[in-house]
């Protein structure tokens, strides 16, 4: 029942924003959230979440089950998302979106389609969720988005939606091929009933799956919705879609494509290692050419996601766990980020990197919740992204020497963009839009330092993550030999 | 069976109740009487009759079909709005009662076992519909869709006659159930081959009723020219009848003929679905959109006709049920709209007229686009549910590249649903807030409600077989 409450809960409350439009939606949001993030917390506390399961019969006929579940992997992804809804709907704070309840309603509504489809144990609810996710941040980017938001949202929308099409014939292929009268679609049941088809079968059906994740990641060459999505966005848009929705890809890779297709993988897997590496040097060399700082995370987060892609394909313990350590790091320094892009913007009215500089001396916190965020994202030791990746770079190397030394350059080029961001934007000389810059309001700061403290903590704390998904994790490489 | 007495006789009333009641009276007592009708319809539950010499045959299935065929007749009226105020030139009782013979045609349609009777339902459904879609009679338009609806009509309806004919000369009888064992007990070597003409012959008249391609060319012309209203009822009843009737005949009877009529089918359906998802990109009119959209869940239909599992019944209910919803509220909505815009603007039916509805109006926003989303097959709608069976059904028996064409052809699909979802959102209009009646809101209400509860629990209609 818990499980229940945590799926449902979001949803109830965002419906009641979209439709009752409240006085106060913000307090109501935040609380909310709150709220629910501290029902994940409790639902992941370590002795609670062994058993926990919700199963409910949906369409028995067809041995679809409506049944949720938690276990090591999908843990760390349902605590992100936990996690970063407040976050996004706290960094509404001091503008116009914190008085619009159809916008936070819409957040809120896709922090259920997230969950569900992270906590679905049956493959079709895991589709349901995986593509009604796509509604809400819809209408959130095409309502609320910048310039020329209808054709860029269009084209997101076709372009992840038809990726999902193949999943869902892919995944009723399996689905018919599972014993029984009625069949099941139980992933358990999946996982058995796949891995012993033919070596041509799992071939197709791993391209069919793979595309599907690969567009919603994105992996080279299937990337080309992202930068436009991501930049048109609403700031908490760009948060949802990189934050959260983009692990659905790596999520999926993870429970589903590996245990289900090791015929496949040993087709496919160096070619789509080979296009994830190429993504990472393509979207990081893109990154450093970028004058618009959002776009620049745009292709940051293309270039981070390769490298948890190319992980993932390594199918061992490191690889995976490094992959979801990134997952839990990304999602929360590409927030952070987001939110320190917004806060110039809000008083420059530019994200420009021409037009920034010189802010270093007006405001303090913003300064430091900027560099720590930054160096996060290079994967500086004692910040949380050095854990996931040096993970990832270590199973990579293992798997195949030469992919991990060109995918050690994304370090490098990780640095050179990051820092050219920060160098652009924040330190020189103060120019003509920033010379008025105001110190950051007290809701702001209460949004950054948070964030600051978790990189911090993600840094030097690792083993409480990394030791929660272990067993699970094992559980899923053992499966392969 | 006493459904299509009483709805018989209901008609015959509604002639004459015409010259004492007013408009709205008339529309609500059309209302009682499908109402009446499903209620009597219902109560057959669990039972299996046959009646007039065995002709006709109720049984659950054929309850099922009843009930959305009067489901979306109910609807239709609810939504006809009694027909304008124009005393002259609309006599809505007249309309009505058509209305109502025409549902008896359709509820024959699924019900019958006896060629015979398929032919009186096909027709009085027919007839009906060359009257009604003429209706509006000083408009050229309306005038030209009856003609061609009606001369390419009866063709097909030959067609379908001759097919019958070569039929019974191969297998003696006109019976659905004898028809059935002695195409069971007869080796395909010993049987004359015009049996196999007579099946192709009654496939294409058949095919020619639910607008698949190569026979659809009547479909935007009709269904642009006809009232709205008339349009909504011919691509829900019509559409859910014929299939019924297709899937009975050939997935039952013709069933051990499988290999001659599949193959056909197969092309018969992948053609529709290019054709009607195709050219609905390109149309600037919603109703003509609307109509080769409903040219293209045609072949989505087919191919679970042509897959023929045990699980393709339940299927194409399940999938006539939510298409039925869902073009029902689209074609509501989009008639407040279109006249609205009559006269305001010069192309009503067009895409840019709908174009900042969801500003004044966000209720009817909201029906169209969970119509359209329906349509497109997104989840949380009950189109999705109708795809995913239909996907199953055909990956069943292993039917792999028509998927795939369907596969792309759903994304096609989503290009031209969203173009009015588009319009009705993210654009600017000067619409200021129509005024709809209590009646015409709830209907609308409920068949957006019916479309999303469908959505999330889709077994409550799948699971009634």
């Amino acid at each position: 029942m818990l499980l229940l409450f945590i799926l449902l809960f979001p949803l109830v409350l965002g419906a009641g924003l979209l439709l009752a439009k409240p006085s106060k939606p913000f307090a109501i949001a935040l609380a909310g959230s709150i709220i629910e993030a501290i029902a994940i917390a409790y639902a992941l506390c370590p002795a609670e979440s062994t058993n926990l399961q919700f199963s409910q019969a949906w369409i028995p006929e067809s041995g679809i089950s409506f049944t949720l579940w938690i276990d090591g992997i999908n843990g760390i992804l349902i605590g992100l998302t936990g996690l970063l809804i407040p976050f996004i709907i706290a960094s509404t704070t001091n503008s116009d979106k914190s008085e619009n309840a159809s916008y936070l309603g819409l957040i809120l509504t896709m922090q259920t389609a997230l969950l569900g489809a992270f906590l679905a144990k049956d493959a079709f609810l895991f589709y349901f969720f995986f593509e009604a996710s796509l509604l809400p941040i819809y209408f959130l980017a095409a309502q609320y988005g910048g310039e020329n938001r209808t054709a860029i949202t269009f084209k997101f929308f076709v372009y992840t939606l038809f990726g999902s099409l193949f999943l869902l014939i892919a995944l009723i292929y399996v689905y018919l091929r599972t014993p029984g009268e009625t069949h099941s679609a139980d992933i358990e049941t999946l996982y058995l009933t796949a891995r012993n088809l033919s070596a041509e079968h799992q071939g197709f059906l791993f391209l069919a799956f793979f595309i599907a994740f690969a567009i919603k990641m994105p992996v080279f060459p299937f990337h080309t919705w992202q930068p436009d999505t991501y930049t048109i966005s609403p700031v908490q848009g760009s948060m949802l879609l990189g934050g959260i929705m983009l692990k659905m890809g790596t999520y999926g890779m993870i429970r589903l494509v590996i245990p289900m297709f090791p015929l496949g993988i040993a087709q496919w897997g160096l070619t789509v290692s080979i296009l994830a590496i190429i993504g990472i040097i393509y979207g990081s060399v893109i990154a450093i050419q970028q004058k618009d700082a959002k776009r620049l995370l745009a292709y940051s987060s293309f270039a981070h996601v390769g490298l948890m892609a190319a992980g993932i394909m390594t199918q061992s313990v490191d690889g995976i766990q490094g992959a979801l350590y990134q997952m839990l790091s990304h999602g929360i320094n590409l927030v952070g980020l987001f939110f320190v892009i917004e806060v110039i913007e809000r008083r420059t009215k530019t994200r420009e990197l021409a037009q920034l500089g010189g802010i270093t001396q007006s405001s303090y916190v913003l300064t430091v919740a900027f560099i720590v965020l930054s160096l996060g994202s290079v994967a500086l030791p004692l910040t949380n992204g050095f854990i996931g990746e040096f993970l990832l770079l270590k199973s990579v190397f293992d798997q195949e020497m030469y992919l991990g030394i060109i995918s050690g350059i994304t370090i490098i080029l990780g640095a050179v963009y990051t820092l050219r961001l920060i160098q652009k934007s924040i330190f020189g000389n103060v120019s003509k839009v920033t010379k008025d810059f105001e110190d950051l309001l007290i809701g702001e700061k209460l949004v950054l330092i948070p964030l600051i403290l978790l990189v911090i903590l993600g840094g030097l704390f690792p083993q409480y993550v990394l030791s929660f998904s272990a067993a699970s994790v094992e559980k899923l490489v053992a499966l392969l030999n | 069976m006493t459904a299509i007495i009483a709805l018989s006789l209901f008609g015959i009333s509604n002639l004459f109740l015409g010259f004492w009641l007013s408009r709205k009276m008339i529309q609500q007592i059309t209302l009682l009487f499908l109402a009446i009708g499903m209620g009597i319809t219902i109560a057959d539950w669990n039972h299996e009759f046959l009646w007039f010499g065995n002709m006709f045959r109720t049984n659950n299935t054929s309850i099922n079909f009843s009930i959305i065929i009067q489901l979306a007749a109910f609807f239709v009226v609810a939504f006809s709005n009694a027909f304008g105020q124009d005393d002259e030139h609309t006599h809505p009782a007249e309309y009505y009662a058509i209305l109502l013979f025409s549902t008896v045609g359709a509820i024959i349609m699924v019900s019958f076992d006896h060629l015979m009777m398929l032919f009186v339902g096909l027709e009085i459904l027919s007839v009906a519909m060359y009257v009604l879609t003429g209706s509006d009679k000083r408009n050229l338009r309306s005038n030209e869709a009856a003609i061609k609806y009606f001369l390419m009509g009866s063709f097909a309806t030959g067609i379908l006659l001759f097919g019958m004919t070569l039929v019974y000369g191969a297998t003696r009888t006109f019976y659905i159930s004898s028809m059935f064992n002695v195409i069971a007990n007869t080796a395909p070597e010993s049987m004359p081959s015009f049996l196999y003409a007579g099946v192709l012959l009654m496939l294409v008249g058949m095919l020619f009723k639910v607008s698949a391609a190569p026979f659809h060319f009547w479909t935007p012309d009709v269904y642009d020219g006809a009232p709205t209203i008339f349009t909504m009822f011919m691509s829900t009843v019509v559409k859910t009848a014929g299939f019924a009737a297709i899937y009975h005949i050939f997935a039952g009877v013709f069933g051990g003929l499988y290999t001659t009529w599949v193959m056909p089918v197969y092309f018969i359906s992948m053609m529709t679905l290019v054709i009607g998802n195709v050219t609905a990109v390109y149309q600037q009119s919603v109703k003509r959109m609307l109509a080769y959209s409903s040219i293209s869940h045609a072949g989505y239909m087919l191919l679970t006709v042509s897959a023929r599992q045990s699980s393709s019944t339940s299927s194409i209910l399940f999938y006539s049920l939510a298409y039925t919803l869902a073009t029902l509220t689209a074609f509501a909505v989009f008639k407040l709209v279109s006249e609205y815009q009559t006269g305001r603007t010069e192309k009503p039916a067009d895409f840019q007229s709908f174009e900042g509805l969801a500003k004044n109006n966000p209720f009817l926003a909201f029906c169209f686009t969970v119509s359209l989303l329906s349509l497109a097959g997104i989840p949380l709608t009950a189109g999705f549910w109708g795809k995913f069976f239909v996907f199953t059904d055909t990956f069943n028996r292993n039917i792999v590249y028509p998927i795939i064409l369907a596969i792309l052809m759903s994304a096609v699909g989503i290009y031209y649903y969203f173009k009015g979802i588009i319009a009705v959102y993210f654009k600017q209009g000067d619409i200021q807030k129509i005024e709809i009646s209590t009646l015409y809101q709830v209907a609308l209400g409920l068949t957006t409600l019916g479309t999303l509860v469908l959505g999330l629990f889709p077994n409550l209609v799948k699971s009634l077989f």
